[in-house]
């Protein structure tokens, strides 16, 4: 028998609190990358109402993050080849809010587009001064920031002649288990856009959310180039924010 | 090496560029999500990421999910996540309407993360979760949310794994019970020597056919 829990009800907004605004998410299946053929369910996904499980979520970062990992260019006793980058931006929600202590994680090819995986066989040189790994904590304001090398673009086996646009894969917590995301970073004007499903398979007014801006104010002289990223999880309104103030 | 400081105390001077027709403002709004790729394995997996309980826990079990695609073959390459409460139905987290409180057994975390092996099989090393209180005096039965994640999957996929010894539970639970029977078996895991184990079909043409039921949440 199990223990009986609490005598302590809780509501339910069938709805919610954290919902997703209306557009931005890609079609499970996107037909022009290929590999989703078979890995997309065919039957409707069934609304689940957010009780204690899905407004909960895991709080991680504490002994898991240290200062070195916020920099992916010194590995192995060595700099990493290629241009360096200061990446930064704030953790969001979708009101706006600030996600504070929020574990960031990021992982990508080196300067020459290879990542250093067994999978991984295009013959572009590993870098033994660069494994493609990081992880950062957000501050109270939400803000996080890391040092690597701006990736290399890599073909795949996709479509005839694919090639991924460069880009850094990010993976965040948020503060609930419905505010899971994993995304990736693109750079700006990257001329490998438009034959990429991947970036295209999300709704085109969003896909612009993907791609970094650089950043005069964060490069830093005779040092690196800044770019700049900000994520914007699931809130608690599924109407788009409205105002600015959001940025700093 | 150390960042260097510059010598020259010169402003830098800058040009009135017109920005072109790919300059974007880009309004405020949600991430989209994307695929974690082929190469999850560089940035995502942590040594003690089964761990959802520290090896040794008393009680602890573990619970394996074999990830199948539409032609049943196994996701070498997937990865899932668990999330559930505490052994005692609680969770230590500030929207737990209940409050805060430190999770039993010790040294609980909640969070389970683990990569598949070349079957497409994942294990996390956990306790099981207690009932949890729900809207108009219903209990949800003992239950842990699973994300799925892999190449081929642009946003994650998430199910639920219930247990097969709460019968009782499981027919009362506000979920499970609004499914049809032949869906609400899916969500059970069967019972192992060590612990559970729950097979996910990512895919099934037939609506009367294997597919896992996925939550939208």
């Amino acid at each position: 028998m199990l223990p009986l829990p609490p005598n302590h009800s809780i509501t339910v907004d069938p709805a919610g609190p954290y919902r997703d605004q209306t557009g931005v998410n890609a079609p499970r299946d996107f037909a022009e990358y290929r590999t989703t053929a078979l890995r997309h369910p065919k039957q409707p996904l069934i609304l689940l109402p957010q009780r204690l499980t899905e407004i909960t979520g895991p709080v991680l970062g504490e002994g898991r993050v240290t200062a070195a990992d916020a920099d992916l260019t010194l590995v192995n006793g060595g700099e990493a080849q290629g241009q360096r980058i200061i990446v930064h931006g704030r953790v969001l929600d979708s009101d706006g809010k600030a996600v504070p202590d929020t574990l960031v994680e990021v992982w990508q090819a080196n300067a020459g587009g290879r990542y250093r995986h067994a999978g991984d066989t295009w013959p572009a040189p590993l870098d033994p001064h660069f494994d493609g790994v990081g992880r950062v904590l957000t501050d109270s304001a939400g803000n996080y920031r890391f040092t690597t090398i701006k990736p290399g673009a890599y073909p795949w086996g996709n479509h005839h002649n694919a090639w991924r646009p460069a880009h850094i894969h990010f993976s965040l917590f948020g503060q609930a288990f419905t505010q899971r995301l994993v995304t990736q970073m693109y750079f700006p004007d990257d001329p490998m856009f438009f034959q990429d499903p991947i970036f295209n398979s999300a709704p085109e007014d969003a896909r612009a959310r993907m791609i970094s801006a650089f950043d005069y104010e964060a490069t830093q002289d005779n040092w690196a180039l800044g770019f700049r990223f900000d994520i914007v999880l699931r809130g608690r309104n599924a109407t788009p924010f409205e105002g600015d103030d959001h940025d700093d | 090496m150390t960042e260097p400081v510059s010598d020259s105390g010169a402003l830098a001077p800058r040009y009135p560029v017109a920005p072109g027709s790919n300059f974007t403002t880009v309004p405020f709004g949600q991430t989209p999500s994307q695929t974690v790729g082929p190469y999850l394995h560089i940035g995502l997996p942590w040594p003690d990421g089964p761990d959802v309980v520290p090896a040794g826990t008393a009680g602890s079990v573990d619970i394996s999910v074999t990830v199948l695609d539409g032609n049943r073959t196994p996701l070498a390459d997937a990865m899932i996540e668990t999330w559930q409460a505490d052994a005692s139905g609680r969770f230590d987290h500030a929207d737990d309407p209940r409050g805060r409180r430190t999770p039993t057994p010790a040294g609980f975390r909640g969070f389970g993360r683990a990569v598949a092996d070349a079957t497409g099989t994942a294990t996390v090393h956990t306790v099981k979760p207690g009932a949890l209180p729900a809207e108009n005096d219903m209990i949800e039965a003992p239950h842990i949310d699973v994300g799925i994640f892999a190449r081929g999957v642009l946003e994650r996929l998430v199910t639920r794994l219930y247990f097969p010894d709460e019968t009782e539970a499981n027919a009362s639970d506000p979920v499970l019970s609004r499914l049809d029977a032949r869906q609400a078996a899916k969500l059970v895991a069967t019972a192992t020597p060590t612990g559970y184990h729950l097979n996910v079909v990512l895919q099934d043409e037939n609506p009367n056919g294997d597919e896992t039921p996925f939550f939208e949440l």
